[in-house]
């Protein structure tokens, strides 16, 4: 890195526009540490509880089960099926597709939506079944 | 070759050969977590309940086991080469960098070796009560 300098710094965040991409980017960034950080965290916690043995398990189900650990197992669902749906984007727009005004607005719109609806049936089959 | 801003100290210094590794990293990675994570929320929608003898019984397959033990390596690598981009975008002098990117690797690299661990710790603790059971079995019909 260049030592800090006074010249001007790039713009931020508060000077653009807000837009469908900018939106969908942010999310992305979002999710994907929440899960690195909140997903992987639960992950392993839950197969170090499976290894140690049914007590453990069931300490782990108590806190997974009440309200706070439903909202957070929800938090990670959601974190990984937005993530996923924008890095699905990330990928049609490896290949050089999806780049016109338009479409590229479109899409940005249409994944974090798609994260929500995928979100919302994980669980409906979940607690339906 | 200039010696004012970042840009300027290298050019000219020709190309690095490895700029495309931890693209390209991300972009593998992201396709095993797709068929590896889709994989997990599909076991888990067909698992009868979440009771620790449902639980381990499906987990202690060898095909689950190993599923599993990829899925680790896959997000825990994915997640290590994420947040080094996000951290790289926000700490701004080199010695903190330094310092949180090996924090980042450690932790990466701890969090999937546990990971993998407590897989193999399932595996036979199922397959050691198996044999148990056999055994008793066994001495029962003598």
């Amino acid at each position: 890195m260049a030592p800090p300098t006074t010249r001007p710094l790039s713009p931020h965040l508060q000077i653009w526009r807000w837009g469908p991409g900018m939106t969908t980017s942010i999310l992305h960034r979002v999710s994907g540490n929440g899960l690195a950080i909140g997903g992987l965290g639960v992950l392993i916690w839950w197969l170090g509880a499976l290894a140690n043995g049914p007590d453990a398990y069931k300490t782990f189900q108590g806190i997974a089960g009440s309200w706070f650990g439903l909202l957070v197992l929800a938090g990670i669902s959601w974190a990984f099926f937005n993530h996923m749906a924008s890095g699905l984007r990330h990928f049609v727009m490896d290949i050089g597709a999806g780049y016109e005004l338009d479409l590229n607005n479109r899409w940005a719109l249409l994944t974090p939506a798609l994260g929500l609806v995928l979100t919302a049936a994980f669980w409906a089959v979940l607690l339906l079944r | 070759m200039g010696n004012g801003t970042s840009i300027g100290r290298v050019r000219g210094l020709g190309p690095a050969h490895s700029g495309a590794h931890h693209w390209l990293l991300q972009r593998l990675t992201a396709v095993g977590n797709l068929l590896l994570v889709l994989w997990l929320v599909v076991s888990l929608l067909l698992l009868p309940d979440f009771n620790y003898a449902s639980v381990t019984e499906w987990l202690a397959r060898p095909l689950s086991a190993t599923a599993m033990v990829l899925l680790i390596i896959s997000t825990f690598w994915h997640a290590k080469v994420g947040m080094q981009v996000m951290l790289e975008d926000y700490v701004h002098t080199s010695g903190n960098m330094f310092a949180v990117l090996t924090a980042l690797n450690f932790a990466a690299l701890a969090g999937a070796a546990f990971g993998v661990f407590c897989v193999l710790r399932i595996y036979m603790a199922d397959h050691v009560a198996l044999a148990v059971k056999a055994a008793s079995a066994a001495a029962g019909a003598h």
